[in-house]
């Protein structure tokens, strides 16, 4: 069985204010090396599909069509095993 | 003449607009349920503000896919007026209607205040009962109304007249102080390329009497229902 593992973050042109508040959040606890912070949204897809080039193809489309917005959003996912 | 307004799980405006059509202006209305296929028969659609579908993944997104934006789609292609108000707005936006797309609010907090909004077009269903640069009054309730398009988009917004409302100081002004959202140039709200499409996070439908303290929402509802009798004449 395979699973995709996806990642959805505002595009670099976008202003992301939740990360900005973060990254303030933790330069006050001390961590002076973080120089940036993107939130973003994390999903996992168990798929019946077996066929990883085909699998890849449709999670492709998901994220096209629903699970990340092309206006404001980029992903990135990886296709593989489901983990025992 | 016959407004329709739709009804998502989580749509929580449509009384509001409901109590206008019926109390205030007295015109023939109906509620359209999310998992209605047509919408024959109603000559303006109105896509209320809340949380429709809970707003998970994003605002809008799942609705979007809702059956009866099949047939939203569909008469807004063929030039019907549609306007969308708050999370209307994210949801037309979502499907595709209306250019761009909202985010949450620069201060992270949710706004729920009035805010004054300057008429920037006239030329729409919705606005042509207005002057251009005339100042409303409208509260707005929201957590994600940041408008956002690309360079590009935002050129093509410009160029075309496409910006309807911007937010600005009483006297119309447009400054930052005056953006209660972080929205790209104040833009409060706007239309789509054929201009029948009508997208803004104010809810005119909460400052459509004056014990609510405004008046200033009624010309949205006075216009369609104008430039739909002119348009069945």
């Amino acid at each position: 069985m395979l699973e995709a593992r996806i990642h959805v973050t505002l595009k670099k042109s976008v202003l992301d204010p939740q990360g900005d508040t973060v990254m303030s959040g933790l330069a006050s606890l001390g961590f002076a090396t973080v120089e940036d912070c993107r939130i973003g949204k994390f999903m996992v897809l168990r798929l019946s599909e077996t066929d990883a080039a085909a699998a890849k193809a449709q999670v492709d489309e998901m994220c096209r069509k629903l699970l990340a917005n092309p206006v404001i959003e980029d992903y990135v996912f990886q296709i593989g095993e489901v983990a025992g | 003449m016959k407004f329709g307004v739709l009804i998502f799980p989580g749509t929580w405006s449509h009384q509001d607009f409901a109590h206008v059509l019926e109390d205030v202006l007295h015109c023939p209305w109906g509620y359209v349920w999310h998992k209605d296929t047509s919408v024959a028969g109603y000559d303006c659609l109105i896509l209320p503000g809340g949380f429709a579908h809970g707003d998970y993944l994003r605002c809008g997104a799942i609705a979007r896919f809702s059956p009866v934006m099949e047939a939203v789609v569909r008469f807004a292609k063929a030039g019907g007026p549609v306007i969308g108000s708050c999370n209307g707005f994210q949801i037309l936006c979502e499907a595709g209607l209306l250019p761009g797309a909202l985010l949450r609010n620069v201060s992270l907090q949710y706004r729920c205040r009035w805010v004054h909004i300057r008429t920037e077009s006239v030329a729409t269903p919705f606005t042509r009962g207005l002057t251009r640069g005339q100042v409303l009054k409208m509260p707005i309730s929201h957590g994600e109304g940041r408008y956002f398009a690309a360079p590009e988009t935002l050129a093509t917004l410009k160029a075309n007249g496409q910006i309807v409302f911007r937010y600005s100081t009483p006297d119309g002004e447009i400054t930052a102080e005056a953006n209660p959202n972080g929205a790209l140039e104040n833009i409060a709200g706007i239309c789509n390329e054929e201009r029948n499409v009508v997208g803004l996070m104010p809810h005119p439908e909460r400052a459509a009497e004056p014990l609510l303290g405004s008046e200033d929402g009624l010309p949205l509802f006075t216009s369609a229902l104008e430039a739909v009798r002119r348009a069945s004449r």
